[in-house]
This record gives structure tokens, C-alpha cells and sequence, in this order.
């Protein structure tokens, strides 16, 4: 771990532009080829749980990047001093505290969508997409790689989550954003319950997989 | 008696961990492969949920909620602790977890050799810190609470152990091949919470 993370600090050495090409793919490629939730399987809990309607997915995917740009940052501060055999508690110590920071301000500014989130927010703690980044990134990169990252995996599991709580909103309670679409175009729609069951999310979830996976022709066997 | 019986049947079936809460999903879905591996996971889940809800039921109304320090004097009364509520319970989780990982290696080697890589998982599995989650929003005894971690627990055991029985002869089938894999686990999952639904017609 140590001499991987020494070698990788000597070849980054040269003086490198903030954007860099290499930088860029840190966001870009968590938005569809290495996608937090379709591709690494990670944070699914909650993208299922907090998609029913579209401000609560919103507001669930800016707490998450947050939480994982800073904690992400944080922690690679930090990656040379922590000893391996206690980095998990150090790293969910410094996640927590994080999490507590959002769950405060969401109380504070939206205490509604706080309310409807319960204990989602909470649970970001032991999203996987912060544990699963940080040990497989933050721990061996700089802190602003790190940040690029965090970022771009927030925005991955946003834009999945977003997609997820469009339909399920719009097929399933005829709104978007709380706002009453089929009515204001004076349309009767009877709202399809299924789309709002947790059944629905899944199978859900698995159409879009299928479909990405048509498109940019990733396989898995069994 | 009857009332735990009910949370008990409740906190398994209508409220499952992952079929009405999608709780744990991550290891759900990654350690689903094989029967085997899915009963060991999910024993150490119930054991995981079975002792932590207590605990942290005892810290939730002995040290964090308002005026819970009052047993120390009247000093304590007025002081509130709830906001360290998340750091406390991911810190009691990740210590029993660990805790329990050095206590299987020392009194049931062969036990730990079939969990050992599980069991530091368990500490970010979302069903844990989301059964201690729940338990503080319900007004639960300490009786009652314990039940409904080791409820929950079995409930999470029961859907991992089912999945991993689909998915064991899902090799036999012909899936289209974009699908293979995590998106027909999906729709599987579905599939299977709908069949959960029909607990919900109990009244219990």
C-alpha cells in the first residue's frame, strides 16, 4: 500500500494542470462506464428507498456528493498517517462527522425533505459509494484528485437516481417535482401503483441496466 | 409475550429489511452467488443486529436522548446529546463487529474460516445501522427492541439465502446477454418483493 502510494506521489510529481485530461476522466467516467450504482454496485439502499418523488432524490444526491468530495479529501489528507489495521473506523469516524454536518443543515433550511429522507440521511453514512471511494481511491491518490472524484461519483449516482425518481414521479404519481403535469395539460392519468412499490424501483432499476449495457455493450456471464 | 411474538413476525416478514426497506443491499447483491456463502453471511447479520440494537437502545435512552443523564445528578438534567447520535451508533457497530470477528477466531476457528471475510463487512452493511436507526423512531422497550433486531436480522437472512437459490439456477436459463447478471438480479429482486406484499394483508 505504501510503496503503491510513494510511487504513484513521484510520477505525479510534475506539475500538472487542474483540469488535466486525467482529471476530466475522474468525472466523466463515473457518469456512464464506471457508474457508482449500474456498473460498481454500489449505494443501491438508498437509490431505491428515496425515489418516489423527485425533490427528496434531488436533495439525497447533493447531501451524497458532498459527503464524499469532503470525506474523500479528508482522508486522503490523512492517508499517509492512518495505520491499516484501524482505517475503517477512521474512515466511517470522519464520514459520520460529515454526515452529521448535512443532517444539521437539512434539519435547519428543508425540514420537510429531511422528514420524508428519515433515516436515509443517516444511512449515507454507510453508503457504500463513500466507504467503497475512499478505500478505493482516497487512499492511495492526492487530496485534489480525490475531490474530482468524489464529485464524479456523486454525480453518477445522481443522475441514476434522478432518471429512477423522473419515471417512477411521472408514470407513477403524474407530478414532477410535487407539480401536477398530466392536469395542468388536462389530461386524466390514473397513476400506475406499481411504479411507486419498492417492486417497482427494482425492476425498474434492472430496465436501465439492461439498457446501458445494450449501448455501450458491457457483459457479464451469469 | 403476544406483543413480541407480533414484532417479532412483523420486523421478519411485512417489514423486511430488504423487501420493504432495500436495507444491505450491496452485500445482498454481491454475496448472492452461492447458498453456502449467503447462510454464513446472514448468520453473522442476525448476530450483528441481534446485539447491537440493544446496545445502542441503551445508549439511545441512558447518555443521548434530553434529560436521559439525569441518573448522574441534577447537573445533567437539561443536557441534550442527540445530535452525536450517527457517530455513536456506527462507532458501537464497527467495535461489536470487530469484537465479534476476535472472539470467533479465538473460541471457533472453523467457524471463522466459513465467515472471516464476511464478518468486517457487516460493519458497513446499511441493515445494521438502519435496524438501530429504526428502533430509535419507534417506542420500542428494551425487550421489544431486542426482538426486533433479531427479527430483522432473519428477515435479511431469508431474503439473501432465497436470492442466492434463484440465482444458483439461473445459470440453466437463457438471458439475453445486456441483462446477464446485475440487471436480471434486479428484476429478480423485484419479482421476489412483490411476492413479499402479500404479508402486508396480515393485521397482526
Amino acid at each position: 500500500m505504501s510503496t503503491a502510494a510513494a510511487e504513484l506521489e513521484v510520477v505525479e510529481k510534475k506539475a500538472e494542470p487542474l483540469f488535466s485530461k486525467k482529471n476530466k476522466t475522474l468525472i466523466t467516467n463515473p457518469l456512464d462506464i464506471d457508474n457508482p450504482i449500474t456498473v460498481q454496485i454500489l449505494g443501491v439502499c438508498s437509490a431505491l428507498a428515496v425515489t418516489t418523488q423527485m425533490k427528496p432524490a434531488f436533495v439525497m444526491s447533493l447531501g451524497l456528493m458532498i459527503v464524499t468530495a469532503s470525506s474523500n479529501v479528508v482522508i486522503s489528507m490523512m492517508r499517509n498517517s492512518i495505520p491499516s489495521r484501524i482505517r475503517i473506523i477512521v474512515q466511517l469516524a470522519v464520514v459520520s462527522l460529515w454526515v452529521i454536518l448535512v443532517d444539521q443543515l437539512l434539519k435547519a433550511y428543508v425540514y420537510d425533505v429531511s422528514k420524508q429522507l428519515s433515516v436515509f440521511v443517516g444511512l449515507i453514512i454507510t453508503n457504500c459509494i463513500v466507504m467503497g471511494r475512499l478505500e478505493a481511491f482516497a487512499m492511495a491518490n492526492k487530496p485534489w484528485p480525490s475531490f474530482l472524484d468524489g464529485i464524479g461519483n456523486g454525480l453518477g449516482y445522481g443522475v441514476i437516481l434522478m432518471l429512477v425518481a423522473f419515471v417512477r414521479e411521472l408514470f407513477g404519481g403524474g407530478s414532477l417535482f410535487g407539480y401536477k403535469v398530466f392536469d395542468a395539460l388536462g389530461i386524466h392519468y390514473q397513476g400506475n401503483g406499481l411504479l411507486l412499490l419498492p417492486a417497482g424501483a427494482c425492476i425498474l432499476v434492472g430496465v436501465i441496466i439492461w439498457v446501458q449495457r445494450t449501448l455501450n455493450g458491457h457483459r457479464e456471464s451469469h | 409475550m403476544e406483543n413480541l411474538v407480533n414484532i417479532g413476525i412483523r420486523s421478519i416478514f411485512i417489514d423486511n429489511m430488504i423487501f420493504a426497506y432495500f436495507l444491505g443491499m450491496c452485500s445482498f447483491l454481491a454475496i448472492s452467488k452461492k447458498v453456502k456463502t449467503a447462510i454464513g453471511l446472514g448468520v453473522a447479520v442476525i448476530f450483528v443486529i441481534g446485539i447491537t440494537v440493544p446496545i445502542n437502545w441503551l445508549i439511545q435512552n441512558y447518555v443521548l436522548v434530553p434529560g436521559a443523564l439525569a441518573w448522574l445528578g441534577d447537573d445533567f438534567k437539561n443536557i441534550d446529546l442527540s445530535f452525536l447520535q450517527f457517530i455513536v451508533f456506527i462507532s458501537v457497530i464497527a467495535a461489536i463487529t470487530q469484537l465479534t470477528e476476535m472472539a470467533v477466531e479465538k473460541f471457533s476457528p472453523a467457524l471463522y474460516g466459513t465467515l472471516g471475510i464476511f464478518l468486517p463487512l457487516i460493519a458497513v452493511n446499511c441493515s445494521v445501522l438502519g435496524a438501530a436507526l429504526f428502533m430509535v423512531g419507534r417506542p420500542y422497550n428494551l425487550a421489544e427492541a431486542t426482538v426486533f433486531g433479531i427479527g430483522s436480522g432473519t428477515g435479511w437472512m431469508l431474503a439473501i439465502v432465497a436470492l442466492a437459490g434463484v440465482r444458483e439456477k439461473m445459470k440453466y436459463s437463457n438471458v439475453p446477454a445486456p441483462l446477464r447478471g446485475l440487471g436480471i438480479t434486479f428484476i429478480l429482486v423485484g419479482l421476489m418483493s412483490l411476492g413479499f406484499l402479500s404479508f402486508l394483508g396480515f393485521s397482526i
